[in-house]
């Protein structure tokens, strides 16, 4: 049998679109794990997902209670819509959800995104984002190195091995 | 399971090199592992890999967020010592298991 040459990931470009805990650390968890194996690591983060790098919101991210058919109760038992649509509900869920990360030693946002940064992962904030929901630079964490447009996007995704991960 | 030697010591590693018998670590063997991957392991290196052992040996789960906060390094730092895939490197280094966690 032939000896099959392996192609390792050189470079992985993480694209954050949406704002749901569970959506932002996805990307999270995908571009820290990528950084972590050697890997050059971009993240671009775009409408709802601007939200993970708001400074004023990056903390504070919610999961959906109404409309998302895999939330249950605590042991598995259902969980009622309009139980969803209770004020409050929310907030406490999500709380509690960010509560069970950390349990696992997974670090809120901005420090997740520190440790990204630290490991030489470079992020991006979407510019037609940006504009839409009308912030500016300051508004947004730190460590984003700029705010680009998509072409600027493809630019950075050139090379061999490139994957583009759209989460 | 498959026997290498280090430093005149031999160990049991796994298929992806990684030593199964965290009581067969020496300092000599880290060195040693070190030069296969091209490094040179200074008193930072050591005091990193004790702190991985230790936590590892306790049963606590190794994440890198532990490591940067063990106040031996920070993440960076801990980059710098072991460039490319640090927690590969040091876990292999320190003589335990491959780590299983995702951060």
């Amino acid at each position: 049998m032939s000896e099959e040459k392996k192609h390792p990931l050189k470079k992985v470009i993480i694209v954050v679109a949406k704002g749901a805990i569970e959506d932002v650390y996805a990307g999270l968890v995908m571009a820290n794990g990528a950084v972590m194996e050697g890997i050059e690591t971009k993240m671009f983060f775009t409408f709802f997902g601007l939200d993970a790098i708001t400074k004023k919101k990056m903390n504070t991210l919610h999961t959906a209670t109404v409309g998302n058919p895999a939330m249950t109760m605590p042991g598995g038992i259902p969980f009622p819509t309009w139980l969803g649509g209770v004020p409050g509900i929310e907030a406490a869920v999500s709380a509690m959800m960010r509560k069970q990360m950390e349990d696992l030693d997974i670090p809120p946002v901005d420090e997740f995104i520190e440790m990204i940064v630290a490991g030489g992962g470079e992020l991006y904030a979407c510019k037609l984002a940006v504009d839409m929901f009308k912030l500016k630079k300051e508004d947004l964490h730190d460590d984003i190195i700029d705010i680009i447009t998509v072409g600027d996007f493809y630019e950075m995704s050139d090379g061999q091995q490139t994957q583009i991960i759209f989460t | 399971m498959a026997e290498k030697t280090y430093a005149g010591v031999t160990v049991n590693i796994d298929d992806d090199g990684y030593m199964t018998d965290a009581s067969q670590w020496t300092k000599e063997v880290a060195a040693e592992m070190a030069k296969e991957d091209g490094m040179e392991l200074t008193d930072k290196h050591y005091d990193v890999l004790e702190f991985i052992r230790e936590k590892v040996n306790s049963g606590a789960t190794l994440t890198i967020r532990a490591i940067g906060k063990s106040g031996h390094t920070d993440i960076k730092g801990f980059y710098k010592l072991f460039p490319g895939a640090p927690l590969k490197k040091a876990t292999k280094m320190a003589g335990v298991p491959k780590p299983s966690s995702c951060v």
